[in-house]
């Protein structure tokens, strides 16, 4: 085992819950317990608790947090009311991404919670303090653990455990709440496609958080998670994992994430680029696909037309363990992109059938209608 | 965590197992490997009459998480393939030292067989990998 890996504070909770660890963005993580299709299935049909310390947490402060933040990420953060919380991007110099992120607001225009992708943790603090505007930015990842609880039953296990006002609270917000005399932040948030929580807590209060979610809520069927089925679910709901469908080079609005770019309301980091990438028309866009044969279609496999054309990549792909289906986020041109269009993979030399398909893959908790 | 090594097969460091009946091998992966890949949902092997070589790939098992290559133990002819594996991957999980095997080859030479270990030495590597 690498000696310089980092472990959160569950690491042996973990361990005694006969996790196989793995490294994971320079952490000692659990990838699965008692196995992944058990554990995406719990999400799915009751609740999972993942641990999600690695994450990491940068705090914004001062009268120049909110010039900094408008300047630093995609997302309009002057939409943001004490309490909400906003997806948004990270534009680097050359219009590409740095990492996508949450934003947290504690006070209006003074003081904001930024929750980053674990492998970039230290390359999204630097870049912030190289284009920081006067805003007062700490790293606060070492203090906060940080744990998600996923799935129907998430709201539920949480009121239980912090408070009966988790229940009220809606997506997109978040709150504070007490447990053992300590403040944690409750945001109702995740990366599963179902309804829960993400709560921020303290170091020191993490493992005794894990296990009472644990102890509380088995009777609803909680079980711990890995990062495997973190992996299945978040693919299941085509969310981007930074590392696969986002980059240092990818561009937001063919990434499908356009939603949370708002050039019309400010000014931001490589704005002009951005934009004209989707002014130009975009030349890719990100989609969903099935395979229509035997198969699994995996990171880097090429995407061929029937012409024999290279026509795009696959950035992420699995079985479905909800559907059983041969799933796959991918780069495609976008005269490809459309609904139904079909073409191939090559799957190791085989050309095995592929079709675009809607998403999420599968029907998930916090699917439109 | 022990595995069952059986004494009289061989072993490759890719953890593909080799059971030799005079010239006829019969192939699989490992205890240690098939809890390495997690559940296993799809097995890609040749077919009968396909010849493999030693060190080479001659098929792929995937879990829900990734894709990992299978090594021939040694070179050879196919003579049957596993095909209950295409219907139920996961017996490869349960049993992969008996009815989760994937190939039966016609061995070219059984001085390949020097190239692959023995249990003693194959549980020394597996353990000090765990370690």
């Amino acid at each position: 085992m690498a000696e310089n890996l980092k472990s959160t504070v569950l690491r042996s909770t973990h361990e005694a819950l006969g996790a196989r660890m793995v490294e994971f963005a320079g952490w000692f993580m659990p990838v699965q317990y008692e196995g992944l299709k058990e554990e995406h299935a719990a999400v799915r049909a009751d609740v999972g608790l993942f641990d999600v310390s690695h994450m990491g947490e940068i705090r914004v402060r001062g009268p120049k947090s909110l010039e900094t933040l408008q300047w630093l990420t995609t997302n309009d953060v002057s939409k943001l009311k004490a309490g909400d919380a906003q997806y948004s991007l990270f534009p680097n110099e050359q219009g590409g991404l740095v990492d996508d992120l949450f934003v947290y607001c504690m006070k209006p225009g003074e003081d904001y919670l930024l929750c980053v992708n674990a492998s970039n943790s230290d390359k999204d603090f630097a870049h912030m303090l190289k284009h920081n505007r006067g805003a007062d930015i700490t790293n606060e990842s070492e203090r906060w653990g940080q744990i998600a609880i996923q799935g129907p039953k998430a709201i539920e296990l949480t009121s239980r455990v912090l408070s009966p006002e988790v229940a009220a609270m809606v997506r997109s917000t978040h709150k504070t709440f007490k447990f053992e005399g300590a403040d944690v932040i409750v945001a109702r948030t995740g990366y599963t496609g179902e309804d829960g929580v993400e709560v921020f807590v303290p170091t020191e209060k993490t493992v005794s958080l894990w296990n009472t979610l644990l102890e509380k809520g088995r009777d609803l069927g909680v079980k711990p998670i890995g990062l495997g089925a973190r992996d299945t679910l978040r693919t299941e709901a085509k969310y981007s994992l930074y590392g696969h469908e986002i980059d240092d080079s990818s561009n937001a609005y063919e990434a499908g994430l356009g939603w949370v770019v708002k050039p019309a309301a400010k000014d931001f980091l490589s704005k002009a680029k951005i934009v004209a990438v989707k002014e130009a028309g975009l030349k890719r866009k990100l989609v969903g696909i099935q395979l229509q044969e035997r198969g699994i279609p995996r990171e880097g496999y090429v995407l061929t037309s029937f012409d024999n054309e290279e026509i795009g990549r696959i950035t992420s792909g699995t079985m479905s363990p909800t559907s059983g289906a041969s799933i796959g986020i991918a780069y495609v041109a976008t005269r490809f992109a459309e609904l139904g269009t079909e073409f191939n993979v090559d799957i190791r030399g085989r050309k095995a059938r592929a079709k675009v398909v809607p998403t999420p893959f599968v029907k998930i908790g916090l699917s439109k209608g | 965590m022990s595995y069952a090594l059986p004494e009289d097969f061989y072993y490759t460091k890719d953890h593909e197992w080799a059971q030799v009946d005079e010239n006829i091998v019969t192939i699989g992966v490992t205890e240690f490997a098939q809890e390495q890949l997690g559940e296993v949902v799809y097995v890609e092997l040749p077919e009968e009459g396909q010849k493999v070589n030693q060190g080479e790939s001659f098929g792929v098992v995937e879990s829900v998480k990734a894709a990992s290559d299978l090594y021939a133990p040694v070179s050879g002819t196919v003579i049957e393939v596993n095909t209950a594996l295409m219907e139920d991957p996961g017996s490869l999980n349960d049993d992969p030292m008996n009815d989760g095997w994937l190939i039966r080859i016609e061995m070219d030479s059984e001085k390949e067989l020097a190239n692959l270990v023995r249990a003693p030495e194959y549980r020394k590597m597996i353990t000090e990998k765990k370690a």
